[in-house]
């Protein structure tokens, strides 16, 4: 497998959004690393308007199994979804569960022109019939079911991709 | 029919007799001790090595629900319960329904149980008709029923002339008034002890005002009526301080304490366990301990079950809605054993408390003691065994108690009434 | 002897009091209440946490407010509300509560929300449903008798902690008839849960109960030396039945003496926040200036207690 270089998928991910954004897009990061992600595009594309946070702990499909277990945070969509166009941030888009969520989640805020979604990394698993707008890097092959891809962000802010036994 | 009971070891608080020596029992009464009369042919030997023989426990509280409410106990039900519990004699409080204030209701009582011919049965008639505190009720005619004492159950008078005028008609004949302290007013509406418990689950409480005041009275009463006095179920260290201030003052006057009284305290209401809710209410811990040293020392007389059968229907609702009592008969030798153990006392001086000294309280001569020639009731039990305390049991209908589920010490092997074997376990 | 509020984990299985609860649960209550504030905002006031859930309110005693809040919260998590007054006198008729509780369990009941007037009614049917192995059924203390009412004690709680943060540094009154006030010992006990050094309980004797001191609070009879200095004036409702009688000559004296008025309240710290449970008796408990004045956050305690009961039911169904 290739060297998974957050910071440069990054901005590859932005190149490939750059051509189709207006001053109407607007970003929704879901929370925590595609919010993470979301505040870097928002900065690398210019985006005017302001940025969207998601928390799907609520809308989770897993909820009555699994419960509030971490602790949920505030969702916060400071602008009006109605006929605007949104992207969603992930940074990894594994089963499709939660863009589900997230999409389910967007839409009691109001019906948006459109919802794009854009991810760092698609590795594959898919449960869902859900594809990335914008991917910066497809697995060629799934990650096993073993295996944890996540986003993490250190002290200096610089991003990282970490492949963690689960 | 002859008895011998073999080997026990004897203890019969009333003749201060502690030692393993055989019973001889013939046509009902004690014949002999230690040795065989002349010419005793044994019937059937009762080998009770390791067990203990003592006079059938005196009980001076127990409901058995007859008449009236059969739904939640029967005559035969209890008396099959005071059987298991080695109780051979039961002070009987008036408030069935109809209530204990006429002599055909108690004379129906005393024929029914003697056709069931298990333990003694000794009503205590009503004070005023129907207890409701107004009129008197025919005391002379219900001592020939059969009544023994005259109470007012839990029920209290209101009118306080009423009161005096009814201990005054009891002490022209000199009976006896057995009172339960409870002063109607300020228990009113209350469901535990006023404290930190009830102010924590936010139960109304019944203050020791309640007990304080209604015994001042009492005894305050009793001084110039000249009454018998007996004091029912106290539940307060100020209760038994005020009775034993009237004692220093040269009254005569007795009181007993209920087994739950002497082992459970507010605490163990817990959860809303309405096994707790009693009348008069769980008091503190510091109460309950004076209660047990006071009995302990004798300034409480006698220990009672006040065996109140209580069905679930009438405890599977919210504390306050629940009927008071619990079911005590069968636990009555257990919790004496226990606390006098944790009290410190001898065998000999905690049976007392339900054997001599209840006798002496209800007027009963002929039993409560194992001496020759007295009424051949014997309670049997092994003072080691442990046994658990579970609905399947107790033999009682009402199954509800504070001690579910809980070990105690004592097992009743034999009891015998009358010298017949009324109930036996035989571990062979 | 088992906390019944908590299930085989020591998880929050039903809630019905919080004295007893740990810190640590009372905090994560609070904590999983704040975005649950945010619902309202939205165009669709709606999460599909319970959707699917038949939640019963029962209420043995008419509390139309109440009810209403336990059932905006419900219905925002997108629960099958069914409201029930159970008067009291259908259940003298015959039927018990637990009758009643059996009945709602057969048509599939996912958690009740109950209020009565005894104390322990909710333990009881709490214990109940263990007895019977029904550990998937929750209950709610919706207010019982005297004892609790948790859900408005920690919607108290969220009011302090927004605008207060630190309980560790407070100094909070609660004054009124604190003998019937369920929310009272709820409050109270939740107070001395969070760290609050120093509650205090301010009446006539006549409304403070026995030993109350005991539940860790002081005790003032003077409302002016009661609330020197404090940083939260909780007051409690006068039932009406209550001011006429025994426990209180009228209602005018209760007032002249116990009465929140502005110029009592110049003795608080200039920031304190006055709060009340509602529905308030002004004249009687407080005064009209304070109730609608700058220090009261009597209307940010009703938003908040919708996002706390939101949060209460969330974290009952999820375990």
């Amino acid at each position: 497998m290739q060297s998974l270089d957050a910071e440069a998928l990054c901005r590859q991910l932005a190149e490939q959004m750059r051509p189709h954004v207006s001053p109407a897009t607007t970003l929704v990061g879901i929370r925590t690393g595609g919010l993470w992600l979301a505040e870097r595009l928002h900065a690398l594309l210019g985006i005017t308007q302001p940025l969207g946070a998601i928390d799907v702990s609520f809308y989770r499909d897993d909820y009555a199994a699994k419960g509030l277990h971490t602790k949920p945070q505030r969702t916060e969509i400071p602008f009006n979804v109605e006929n605007a166009p949104v992207i969603i941030v992930d940074d990894v888009l594994y089963t499709g569960r939660t863009t589900r969520a997230a999409i389910n989640e967007l839409f009691d805020y109001g019906r948006p022109a459109s919802v794009g979604l854009a991810v760092l990394i698609d590795r594959g698993g898919r449960e869902l019939p859900i594809a990335a707008t914008y991917c910066a890097l497809y697995l060629p092959e799934p990650l096993p079911t073993s295996q944890n891809l996540q986003l993490e962000r250190d002290e200096d802010g610089s991003l990282n991709l970490r492949l963690i036994d689960a | 029919m002859k008895i011998r009971i073999a080997n026990g070891r004897v203890i019969d608080p009333a003749n201060q007799t502690d030692r393993i020596q055989d019973v001889y029992i013939a046509d009902g009464k004690i014949a002999a001790l230690g040795h065989a009369p002349d010419g005793f042919v044994d019937a059937r030997t009762i080998d009770a090595t390791g067990l203990v023989v003592a006079p059938g426990l005196i009980d001076l509280a127990a409901r058995l629900r007859e008449p009236g409410f059969e739904y939640r106990a029967t005559l035969e039900s209890e008396m099959d319960a005071a059987m298991a519990g080695g109780v051979t004699s039961l002070a009987i409080p008036p408030d069935t329904d109809p209530v204990l204030d006429e002599p055909g209701l108690v004379e129906m009582l005393c024929y029914r149980a003697k056709k069931l011919n298990r333990a003694h049965v000794y009503p205590v008639g009503a004070l005023t008709l129907g207890l409701k505190g107004e009129r008197l009720s025919e005391m002379a005619e219900l001592v020939e029923a059969g009544c023994v004492a005259f109470s007012q159950a839990n029920v209290p008078i209101l009118d306080n002339t009423v009161l005096m005028r009814a201990m005054q008609y009891a002490a022209t004949f000199d009976f006896r008034v057995w009172l339960q302290p409870i002063a109607p007013f300020l228990s009113r509406g209350g469901y535990a002890h006023d404290g930190e418990v009830a102010t924590r689950l936010g139960l109304p409480g019944i203050p020791v005002a309640a007990e304080t005041v209604a015994l001042f009275t009492y005894l305050q009463l009793a001084k110039i009526t000249g009454a018998r006095l007996h004091i029912t179920r106290l539940s307060s260290a100020d209760g038994l301080r005020l009775i034993e201030q009237a004692r220093a003052e040269g009254m005569d006057v007795t009181c007993d304490v209920s087994i739950n009284h002497l082992h459970l305290s507010d605490m163990d209401i817990g959860y809303f366990n309405a096994n707790c809710h009693l009348v008069p209410p769980l008091r503190s811990q510091r109460d309950r301990e004076a209660l047990c040293r006071g009995l302990a020392e004798g300034r409480i007389n006698a220990l009672c079950s006040d065996h109140t059968p209580v069905d679930d229907d009438g405890k599977l609702t919210p504390f306050s809605e629940s009927e008071p009592g619990a079911t005590g008969l069968e636990l009555l030798l257990p919790l004496t054993l226990k606390w006098a153990a944790a009290s410190g006392l001898s065998l000999l001086d905690g049976l007392a408390r339900v054997t001599s000294d209840a006798a002496r309280i209800v007027g009963i001569t002929k039993a409560g003691h194992l001496s020759v020639g007295a009424r051949a009731d014997v309670c049997i039990f092994d003072p080691a065994a442990q046994v658990r305390i579970s609905r399947d049991t107790l033999r009682s209908q009402g199954k509800n108690t504070a001690f579910l589920g809980l070990e105690l010490p004592g097992q009743v092997r034999y009891t015998l009434v009358e010298g017949q074997l009324m109930f036996a376990i035989d571990h062979a | 002897m088992r906390n019944p509020q908590l299930n085989k984990n020591g998880e929050l299985q039903h809630l019905l009091t919080l004295d007893g609860l740990p810190r640590d649960v009372l905090n994560a209550i609070l904590d999983n209440a704040t975005p649950f504030t945010e619902v309202a905002e939205r165009e669709v006031k709606k999460l599909p946490i319970l959707r699917g859930k038949s939640i019963f309110n029962l209420f043995f005693e008419n509390s139309t407010r109440t009810r209403t809040t336990f059932e905006i919260a419900a219905k925002r998590l997108s629960a099958d509300v069914v409201n029930l007054n159970v008067s009291t006198s259908s259940t003298t008729k015959g039927e018990s509560l637990l009758d009643t509780v059996d009945n709602l369990c057969a048509m599939q009941a996912d958690m009740f929300v109950v209020r009565h007037a005894a104390s322990g009614a909710p333990v009881l049917i709490a214990q109940h449903l263990q007895a019977t192995g029904r550990d998937h059924i929750h209950v709610i203390n919706a207010g019982d008798g005297r004892h609790a009412h948790p859900t408005q004690g920690l919607l108290d709680m969220y009011t302090i902690r927004h605008y207060k943060r630190d309980f560790t540094q407070l100094t909070i009154a609660i004054v009124g008839d604190v003998l019937h006030s369920r929310v009272a010992r709820s409050q109270i006990a939740a107070l001395t849960t969070l760290g609050v050094p120093e509650v205090r309980v301010i009446g006539p004797k006549t409304l403070l109960p026995t030993e109350i001191e005991k539940l860790g609070v002081r005790v003032f009879h003077d409302m002016s030396e009661g609330l020197r200095g404090v940083d939260v004036v909780m007051m409690l409702r006068l039932q009406n039945e209550r001011m006429n009688g025994a426990l209180l000559p009228t209602p005018q004296e209760f007032y002249k003496v116990w009465g929140l008025t502005a110029e009592k309240l110049a003795l608080a710290k200039p920031d304190a926040i006055v709060m009340h449970p509602g529905p308030m008796n002004r004249g009687v408990e407080i005064e009209s200036a304070v109730a609608d004045g700058a220090q009261a956050v009597i209307l940010p305690q009703v938003t908040f207690g919708i996002a706390v009961r939101m949060a209460v039911m969330s974290m009952l169904a999820g375990q």
